[in-house]
C-alpha cells in the first residue's frame, strides 16, 4: 500500500499545480470515486471538515453545488461545472467559490483529471490553475492548523546556495 | 495608507522572478542586474523597489557599490504555504484508500 505514487508539485510562475497519486483500486472505481458527488463527499474534505453535495449533474455543462463545512458549522460553498467528460479517461472542470444562492466569485480554477490503469493499480493525473495565486491562499483557510511544514519546492535552490 | 505587500505579489511578475533568479546566484549591482533586461533602468529598479518592500531583497553597501541579495528565509514562506497544500491533499487521498477499500469489500 505504502508504494503508492504521491506526486504534488506547484509551479508558481506559471500558477499551475501537479498532482499525481495512484490508487490500489480499479480504474472503473477510482474513476466514480472522482465523478460520484455520494463517493467524493466522503473523502475529497480534509478531516475535520465535511463535504455535503447540494446536487450533482456529471455531464458537460452540467454542475456540482456543494459545501465545505467546519466543525463550527460555517459552510464554504463551490461550484464546480463540467467542461469536457470522456468516460474513464479524462474530465475537466471549473471550479469557483460561491455564495450559498450559487454565485460564483471569479476568478475561479481550471482542473483536468486524467486516469490510467496498470496492473490493477489506478494512476490520476490531476492539474490546477489557478487565475491568481491569492485565490489559493484562500482556499488555504481553515486548513492550516497543526500541518507539518517542510520543504520541498525550492529545496534544492537552497541547497545549492547554502553550499556557497 | 502603506500598502501591505506580501511575498506572492513579489513573485506575480515575470521580471521580479527573473531578478530572484539572478541575484540567488550571487548578490549584484544595480548596473550589472540591469543589463540582462531590455527594460529600463527605472522598470529594473522598480521591480528591486517592490522586491525591497516584500523583504525578498536587501541592499548591502560595499564601498561605493550597493549589493543586491535574496533574502533565503523569506524564500522559505512560499514553501512552508505549497507544503500546506501538499498536507491536505495528502490527507484527502488517505481518506480516499479508505473509501475505495470499503467499496471493494462490499462488492466481495
Amino acid at each position: 500500500m505504502n508504494n503508492l505514487l504521491f506526486d504534488f508539485t506547484v509551479d508558481k510562475p506559471t500558477k499551475m499545480v501537479y498532482i499525481t497519486r495512484e490508487f490500489d483500486a480499479e480504474l472503473s472505481l477510482v474513476w466514480d470515486a472522482f465523478t460520484k458527488a455520494e463517493i467524493l463527499d466522503q473523502w475529497i474534505a480534509p478531516k475535520p471538515m465535511v463535504s455535503k453535495t447540494k446536487y450533482q449533474d456529471f455531464k458537460v455543462g452540467g454542475k456540482r453545488f456543494y459545501a465545505m463545512i467546519t466543525p463550527e458549522g460555517l459552510e464554504r460553498w463551490a461550484i464546480q461545472e463540467y467542461t469536457s467528460i470522456t468516460p474513464k479517461t479524462n474530465f475537466k472542470m471549473y471550479n469557483a467559490f460561491a455564495d450559498k444562492d450559487e454565485n460564483p466569485d471569479l476568478p475561479g480554477s481550471d482542473w483536468d483529471h486524467t486516469f490510467s490503469e496498470q496492473n490493477g493499480i489506478t494512476k490520476v493525473s490531476i492539474v490546477i490553475y489557478n487565475e491568481s495565486l491569492e485565490r489559493l491562499e484562500r482556499i488555504l483557510d481553515g486548513f492550516t492548523q497543526g500541518m507539518k511544514m517542510s520543504l520541498t519546492n525550492l529545496e534544492n535552490l537552497l541547497a545549492t546556495l547554502s553550499k556557497k | 495608507m502603506e500598502i501591505r505587500r506580501d511575498i506572492f505579489q513579489a513573485i506575480a511578475d515575470p521580471t521580479r522572478r527573473a531578478i530572484i533568479v539572478l541575484i540567488a546566484i550571487h548578490a549584484m549591482t544595480p548596473n550589472a542586474l540591469a543589463e540582462h533586461f531590455n527594460t529600463s533602468r527605472q522598470a529594473v529598479s522598480k521591480h528591486i523597489k517592490i522586491l525591497t518592500e516584500c523583504e525578498l531583497v536587501k541592499q548591502e553597501v560595499s564601498g561605493r557599490e550597493i549589493y543586491y541579495t535574496l533574502e533565503i528565509d523569506k524564500m522559505k514562506e512560499i514553501d512552508k504555504w505549497i507544503e500546506q497544500f501538499r498536507k491536505i491533499w495528502e490527507t484527502r487521498f488517505n481518506q480516499l484508500d479508505i473509501v475505495l477499500s470499503t467499496i471493494k469489500k462490499q462488492k466481495k
